[in-house]
């Protein structure tokens, strides 16, 4: 069978198997009593286990079969779960991590998992508690036990291993039966234990121009060259004893130490770029696209015709169409913030771990949808925020408990939709930031100075943390504090046209507010006019709109108002804060489209409404990115283009 | 002998000249966007084949008295270092080609800002002020951001 147009979905099901044991393992860690967990870790690693049968992955196979076992010896209450179990289960998924990644990214070499399938073993077999496992796993450069074996045992009885290395000449034709002729040659003089590539692949000439062979054999050097010199075509490129220590010391290379940070890293590399459909969905793309092809056909006769009634009929099926087919095609594209957030739980265990924390994870809003690209991007910022929080913002259970706070600290992840925008907030209970030590720091760094802290704001002062270079740390840890952080975050974030603010209270905790924009890049606007401009205000931001006469505006203390319902509202005149060019018409009405910016109301204060219309978000380019009120442009059914209102940041 | 090819155009008393290189097309005047909070040379922004374009208005980027469109004036789009932007220009002459040879440092700075100018070109009885284009947009300023971000 040939695996590999199956070997994405491998990988993708295989990661979400993954996943599935890291979110069980958690659950059961939190309450080994938790039978659906249990169960559902056992199917994960059951279904692992067919999997990699089924494409042949011998490890993947014999590493789940063991925590099969293990699991079964769990669920038959033969063992009793404890912390030792878990973490073992824990590194088992770490090191299947590391193999499917290792498939992925082409990267075949052999895992070393005995050490893992030697404590499963013995867990199984009811001495797990005595265990200590050695060593993390290693990637063994050349040679298998079963081969190290051979040559050991060949060295005690005088035999000597050569490494052989062979060339062939690059006009030789039929490549496999020189292979094969070095073959025969060199089995005259002693036994050929490995080939690389292996010996079927060289029969098959999957080979480029050269190989390499082990010979066990008690001939000495020159007979060996010899041989391989009487065949034509053939040159030999390399020639060496391979000699092995025993046993106890056998060189095991560790290329591949796995510690907890590496792990961590290689998320970023784990960026799918797969989107699941409904079928339902697609198939509702199907039938519109169906239905345009219909109507184009339909256009085409009409040109052909020219019945103009029934090019209104065809125009409007057409409309209703496109946009059916702009929402299916929407919906696509939205996946569920659940993909990133999954990872946190494990994440958090193994920090608050490493830093002797207790820490509990709120997570709130995971089915909060986000366009796939903001998806990608999302995950490395949210990690670092946590490290931020887990690190330097929650304190160890004596400090809390010292403090009168509870012992187990609480991080919170929450994700919703706010109008057009989607929130996702990181807040923790812990010490929050200290503004003295802002203070200082920035004045250290030279980015302010003593007389102009004292102008600033709270707000502004906390700023200073995203600043490139800045920490407040005293302490460098793994995890932050390297100086590398905050304004990286903010980079990224800015990058995908968002935001992020800060909110802190020193000894109640730190709250991080990242702001995304959907990315929905076609949204409902209402068109107004100011003088002879056509702006775009998103309809989500607009509560309602309404007519009023010049004098109904009052002044209260330089800010104008006006009265709704009873209650005050402020204005702010569009023509002003957008400086548009006066054409000196100044009407006696005015329209008012009343704004809702977080908490508060502000009415708008233009000359003409036009009307509601759908617009197709465009990007004012590099040169224009992050103007304060604009978000960005549309262009508009007569050709023209007009700027997108950002009411967040327009005053 | 080298040569490199460019537009000639014309604004206030001068012939200026871009290398042809980071010409993408000539357009006529369309309706422009003005975009609030932009350094005032912007003069905003067009819809260029559904793109949203931005445009300099280069004779108040040389604080040159302004230019009235007339029939021939046109907005050169430029695409320099994967930034599209148009320059109004009072009208564009003709491409051609000027021997390297002929380009020399300008000691010439009456006119616009010595910053912007990359060279002034003899063609036959014609001097051309070439730019330097890069300066002249800004670019230079942009990069550095973008940079900062993927960092």
């Amino acid at each position: 069978m040939d695996t590999n147009e199956y070997l994405g979905l491998f990988l993708e099901e295989s990661r979400e198997n993954l996943q599935v044991l890291n979110e069980g393992l958690l659950s059961l860690e939190q309450d080994p009593e938790n039978e659906m967990a249990l169960n559902e870790i056992f199917r994960a690693a059951h279904t692992l286990k067919g999997m990699a049968a089924t494409m042949g992955f011998e490890q993947i196979t014999e590493l789940t079969h063991k925590m099969e076992n293990v699991l079964g010896k769990l669920r038959d209450k033969e063992l009793e779960f404890s912390r030792f179990i878990s973490d073992l289960l824990f590194k088992c998924v770490d090191a299947l991590e590391n193999m499917v990644e290792g498939i992925s990214t082409g990267n075949q070499n052999e895992f070393v998992i005995d050490d893992l399938v030697a404590s499963l073993k013995n867990l199984e077999e009811g001495q797990g508690q005595a265990v200590e496992e050695t060593s993390q796993y290693t990637v063994k450069d050349e040679l298998n036990e079963y081969e190290n074996n051979l040559i050991l045992k060949g060295q005690e009885q005088n035999y000597h291993t050569y490494k052989v290395v062979v060339e062939v000449s690059p006009q030789c034709v039929m490549k496999a039966v020189r292979a094969f002729m070095v073959f025969k040659n060199l089995e005259e003089l002693g036994e050929i234990i490995k080939s690389v590539p292996a010996v079927q692949d060289l029969e098959d000439e999957k080979f480029d121009r050269e190989f390499t062979l082990y010979l066990l054999t008690k001939e000495n050097e020159n007979k060996i060259r010899n041989a391989v010199d009487k065949i034509s075509e053939i040159s030999l490129k390399q020639l060496a004893e391979v000699k092995i220590q025993k046993e106890a010391n056998l060189p095991k290379e560790k290329k591949k130490t796995v510690n907890q940070v590496d792990s961590w890293d290689k998320t970023k590399i784990k960026t799918m770029q797969t989107v699941r459909v409904d079928i339902t969905k697609l198939d509702n793309l199907m039938n519109l696209v169906g239905e345009l092809v219909i109507n184009k056909t339909r256009l085409e006769q009409i040109m052909k015709t020219g019945q103009v009634t029934s090019l209104g009929e065809t125009v409007e099926q057409i409309e209703r169409i496109t946009s059916d087919l702009q929402n299916v095609v929407m919906k696509v594209r939205m996946v569920p913030i659940e993909q990133v957030f999954n990872r946190f739980p494990r994440m958090v265990r193994d920090f608050s771990k490493e830093l002797e924390k207790e820490v509990e994870l709120v997570l709130e809003g995971q089915e909060t949808e986000l366009d796939r690209t903001v998806i990608d991007e999302i995950s490395d910022p949210l990690v670092h925020l946590i490290r931020n929080s887990l690190d330097h913002g929650l304190e160890k259970p004596e400090e809390r408990l010292a403090q009168g706070k509870s012992r187990v600290g609480t991080l919170k992840l929450i994700a919703r939709q706010e109008g057009n925008s989607v929130l996702i907030i990181v807040e923790d209970d812990g010490q929050g930031i200290n503004i003295e030590k802002v203070k200082t720091k920035a004045v250290e760094n030279g980015m302010v100075t003593i007389k102009e802290l004292e102008q600033m704001s709270e707000k502004e002062i906390l700023d200073f943390i995203f600043a490139p270079g800045f920490s407040t740390a005293q302490q460098v840890t793994d995890i932050s504090g390297r100086g590398v952080g905050l304004d990286v975050v903010r980079a990224k974030i800015n990058s995908l046209n968002g935001n992020v603010f800060l909110e802190s209270q020193p000894g109640i905790g730190t709250k991080f507010t990242i702001k995304l924009p959907l990315t929905l890049a076609i949204i409902q606007a209402l068109l107004v006019k100011v003088e002879e401009e056509v702006y775009a205000i998103p309809l989500a931001n607009i509560d309602e709109t309404t007519l009023i006469e010049e004098d109904v505006i009052k002044n209260v203390q330089g800010q104008e108002v006006m009265v709704l319902r009873g209650k005050v509202l402020p204005l702010i005149r569009l023509s002003k804060v957008l400086e548009v060019p006066c054409t000196g018409k100044c009407g006696e009405e005015l329209y008012v489209v009343v704004v809702r910016k977080g908490e508060e109301q502000i009415g708008l204060v233009v000359d003409e409404l036009i009307g509601q219309q759908e617009i197709v978000i465009s990007s004012l380019g590099k040169l224009f990115s992050n103007l304060p009120g604009i978000a960005g442009a549309a262009i508009l059914g007569d050709g023209k283009v007009s700027l997108i209102l950002d009411i967040g940041t327009l005053f | 002998m080298e040569q490199i090819q460019v537009v000639a155009f014309k604004l206030g008393n001068e012939e200026y000249a871009i290398d042809v290189m980071a010409v993408q097309e000539i357009i006529r005047p369309t309706a422009i966007t003005r975009v609030p909070r932009t350094k005032d040379f912007y003069s905003g922004v067009i819809n260029l084949r559904g793109n949203v374009v931005p445009i300099v208005n280069l004779a108040k980027r040389f604080n040159l008295e302004e230019v009235e469109l007339t029939e021939k004036s046109r907005i050169i789009i430029l695409n320099v270092n994967d930034i599209r932007v148009g320059i109004t220009v009072e009208s564009v002459t003709e491409v051609i080609n000027i021997n390297k040879d002929d380009i020399e440092t300008p000691n010439l700075t009456n006119v616009i800002d010595e910053k912007f100018i990359a060279g002034v070109a003899k063609y036959q009885e014609r001097l051309l002020i070439l730019l330097n284009i890069e300066e002249v947009l800004e670019l230079t300023e942009v990069a550095q951001d973008t940079e900062e971000i993927k960092g």
